[in-house]
C-alpha cells in the first residue's frame, strides 16, 4: 500500500493587495483588493514506502505549499490526501507523530538551550520512551558527528552544524516519513555532503520514505531515484531522472581539448561554447554514434583530451520550466 | 509504527510539562534582570508606601483599609509584580517573525496549551528571584505583615494559584495576538494599561470610588492581585472564597476558550500569509 496518496489537490491563497502611497494606505483601511493565487492546481501522485523523491520546481511553484499540506499545517481547498491511512489536517496530532519535518531555512531547536536539551525536550513532546530515545539519540550523534556540539547553545552553532542537529531533531521520534524542505540551502560543500550522505543512509538502512525539495541539482543526482517537477501548481514531470532527461532532450555533450585553437566543423554536431583550447559540442546520439563522432574528430584534429557528458540537469529543468511557462 | 500513537492520549500532559519546564529553566538564566528588577521594585515600593503614609496622616476621613493593610498590600504587589501580564513571550514573537512557528504546528500537541505552558513559566519563573527576596526584605524592614491566621493563608494560596493561571491566560492572548500584529506592542500596552489600573497595583482597589467599583468587578484583572492580596490580609473573610473561587474559575475558562478560538482563526490566517 502506498505511504502517500495525493489526488487532485488544490490550494489557493487570498493575498491582500496594498495600493502604493499614503492615499493607497488610507484606502486600504476602508476597502481591500484581494488577489487570488493558485499555489496548487490539482496535483496528484502516490509514493511507496522507502522511496526517496526529489521534488523540484522554481521559487513559488508550490513546493513548500505541498510539503505544508502533507505535514498537516495547511488545509487544501479540495482534493484528497492520505498519509499512512490518515488525512493530515483531520487527524493532525496522530499524523504528525509519524512524520519528521525539516525546513532548511528555519530551526526547530530551542535557541537558548544546549542542543542536547532540545533533543530531550523533543523526546518529551513526542513522548518517546527513554530506552528507544537513548538508542536513537546515540545513533544520530554518531552518524551526524554531533558529539562536540551537544553542550553548545543553538544560537552559537554555524548553519551547517545547526542543520545536522536539526536533522537529528526531526528523527528523535523515529518517523517513517521525512519531509525535507531545502535542507542543503546555504550549506558549504562539506556540510552538504554530510547531509546528503545522511539522507541516503537513512533511506537505505532505515527504509524511511523521504521527500526532498531542493534547488540543488547535485542533491537530486546524488540521492533521488524519482523526481517530481512542479511548476505553477502542476506536476510537470514525474519519474526516474533518466526519463526526465530523455523526455526533455536526448542531447549529449562532447567536450574536446585541442592542441591548437582551430574550429571544429562536423555535420552531426554543433559547437555551443568555445573557451581557448576547449570546445563544447552537442550531438544527438540517435543520429550519430558517439564512437563514430569521436573517431571523426580525432582523425581531423590533434586532440589532447576529450569527454562525453549528459546535458546538465540544470539545463534540462530550465528547459522544462520554459516549455510550461 | 503505531507505537507512539497508542501512548499519546494517556500522557499528553507530559508534553506540556516538558515545555513549561524548559521555558522555566531558560527564564531562570536571566538573573541579572531579576536583581535589577528587585532594586527597581524596592524603590517604587518605598515611594508608594511613603505616599500612602502621607495620605493617611493628612486625612481624617475613614478609609477602606488600615494603613498597615495598605503597606502590606503594596509590598505584596511589588513582590508578585511578575503576575502583571506585561508582554507576550519574546520567543513566540521571534517564532512568528522568523516563520519558525511552522514547527510548532507539526508537534503532536495542542498549540494553545503549548503556548499556555510557556506563559505559565513566564508568569512564575522570574518570580523565583524576585518574589522571595522582596517578601523577606519587606517583612524584615518595611512592615510587610504575615497573614493573620491559617484560613487567610490558605485562601490566599488558592486564589494566588488561579491568579497565576488567569494571568498566564491573558499573556497567552497576547502571544496569540502576535499572529495578527507581528510586533504585538499595541495590544500589550493596552492590556498592560488595563491591568495596571484594574489589578490594584497602583492604588488598592477598595480606594476606588463607588461608581468605579462596578467596572472593576466585571473585569478579570482584580483576580490577578487585589482579591488574593485581600484574602492574605483577611480583608476579605476566608469564607468568601466560595464566592470568589467560582468567578476565578469562570474567568479562567472564558479566557482559555476565547484564546483557543482566536488561535484557531489565527493559524488559518498565518499559513495563508506564509505561503
Amino acid at each position: 500500500m502506498p505511504h502517500i496518496i495525493v489526488e487532485n489537490l488544490v490550494k489557493t491563497f487570498q493575498i491582500a493587495q496594498r495600493q502604493p502611497g499614503v492615499w493607497g494606505a488610507l484606502r486600504g483601511v476602508m476597502h481591500r483588493n484581494y488577489r487570488q493565487i493558485t499555489a496548487l492546481d490539482g496535483i496528484s501522485f502516490t509514493i511507496e514506502p522507502g522511496e526517496l523523491i526529489g521534488y523540484i520546481g522554481p521559487n513559488g511553484a508550490g513546493k513548500s505549499t505541498t510539503v505544508k499540506v502533507l505535514s498537516g499545517i495547511l488545509v487544501p481547498d479540495s482534493g484528497r490526501c492520505e498519509i499512512l491511512g490518515r488525512v493530515p489536517w483531520k487527524e493532525r496530532i496522530a499524523h504528525v507523530a509519524q512524520i519528521g519535518v525539516v525546513f532548511g531555512q528555519r530551526t526547530q531547536l530551542w535557541w537558548d538551550l544546549p542542543v542536547i536539551e532540545s533533543f530531550d525536550l523533543l523526546r518529551d513532546i513526542y513522548r518517546v520512551d527513554h530506552h528507544q530515545y537513548a538508542q536513537t539519540r546515540d545513533e544520530m550523534i554518531a552518524i551526524l558527528n554531533l558529539e562536540s556540539l551537544l553542550d553548545i547553545p543553538v544560537r552559537q552553532l554555524s548553519l551547517g552544524q545547526r542543520m545536522r542537529c536539526d536533522l537529528a531533531a526531526a528523527l528523535i521520534h523515529r518517523p517513517s516519513i521525512l519531509f525535507l524542505d531545502e535542507p542543503t540551502i546555504g550549506l558549504d560543500v562539506v556540510s552538504k555532503l554530510a547531509v546528503r550522505d545522511f539522507i541516503k543512509r537513512l533511506n537505505q538502512e532505515r527504509d524511511v520514505t523521504v521527500i526532498l525539495t531542493t534547488h540543488d541539482m547535485d542533491d537530486i543526482e546524488a540521492l533521488c531515484t524519482r523526481v517530481m517537477v512542479i511548476g505553477q501548481g502542476q506536476i510537470l514531470s514525474d519519474g526516474p531522472l533518466e526519463n526526465l532527461r530523455a523526455r526533455v532532450t536526448t542531447e549529449r555533450r562532447l567536450i574536446v581539448d585541442l592542441e591548437g585553437t582551430e574550429d571544429i566543423t562536423d555535420p552531426d554536431a554543433s559547437v555551443v561554447l568555445r573557451d581557448g583550447h576547449r570546445v563544447h559540442l552537442t550531438f544527438d546520439p540517435d543520429r550519430v554514434a558517439t564512437a563514430d563522432l569521436i573517431a571523426r574528430i580525432t582523425a581531423q584534429h590533434p586532440v589532447r583530451d576529450l569527454f562525453v557528458e549528459n546535458t546538465p540537469i540544470e539545463e534540462i529543468i530550465s528547459r522544462l520550466y520554459a516549455e510550461n511557462r | 509504527m503505531p507505537k507512539i500513537a497508542n501512548r499519546t492520549s494517556s500522557l499528553a500532559i507530559k508534553s506540556y510539562i516538558a515545555v513549561f519546564s524548559a521555558r522555566f529553566r531558560t527564564l531562570l538564566q536571566y538573573r541579572a534582570a531579576a536583581f535589577a528588577g528587585f532594586g527597581t521594585q524596592l524603590f517604587w515600593g518605598l515611594l508608594r508606601v511613603m505616599i500612602f503614609e502621607a495620605f493617611y496622616r493628612s486625612s481624617t476621613a475613614p478609609q477602606p483599609m488600615t494603613v498597615d493593610e495598605v503597606v502590606t498590600y503594596i509590598w505584596l504587589g511589588q513582590a508578585f509584580l511578575v503576575l502583571i501580564p506585561l508582554r507576550a513571550d519574546p520567543d513566540v514573537r521571534d517564532m512568528v517573525r522568523s516563520g519558525n512557528v511552522v514547527y510548532e504546528l507539526v508537534r503532536p500537541a495542542n498549540l494553545y496549551f503549548f503556548w499556555y505552558s510557556r506563559a505559565i513559566a513566564q508568569r512564575t519563573a522570574p518570580g523565583v528571584f524576585r518574589a522571595l527576596p522582596m517578601f523577606i526584605t519587606a517583612s524584615l524592614f518595611f512592615n510587610l505583615q504575615m497573614p493573620p491566621n491559617i484560613p487567610a493563608t490558605c485562601t490566599w494560596l488558592v486564589s494566588m494559584l488561579f491568579a497565576v493561571l488567569i494571568s498566564a491566560a491573558i499573556t497567552n492572548l497576547l502571544n496569540i495576538s502576535l499572529l495578527w500584529t507581528i510586533s504585538g506592542e499595541g495590544i500589550s500596552y493596552l492590556v498592560f494599561g488595563l491591568t495596571w489600573i484594574f489589578s490594584g497595583i497602583i492604588i488598592p482597589l477598595p480606594f476606588f470610588p463607588d461608581w468605579a467599583q462596578a467596572t472593576i468587578n466585571i473585569l478579570p484583572f482584580r483576580y490577578i492581585m487585589d482579591i488574593p492580596f485581600r484574602f492574605y490580609l483577611g480583608h476579605i473573610p476566608p469564607e468568601q472564597i466560595w464566592y470568589h473561587l467560582p468567578f476565578q474559575i469562570a474567568y479562567l475558562i472564558a479566557l482559555i476558550t476565547t484564546g483557543h478560538l482566536i488561535l484557531t482563526r489565527g493559524i488559518h490566517r498565518l499559513v495563508a500569509q506564509g505561503g
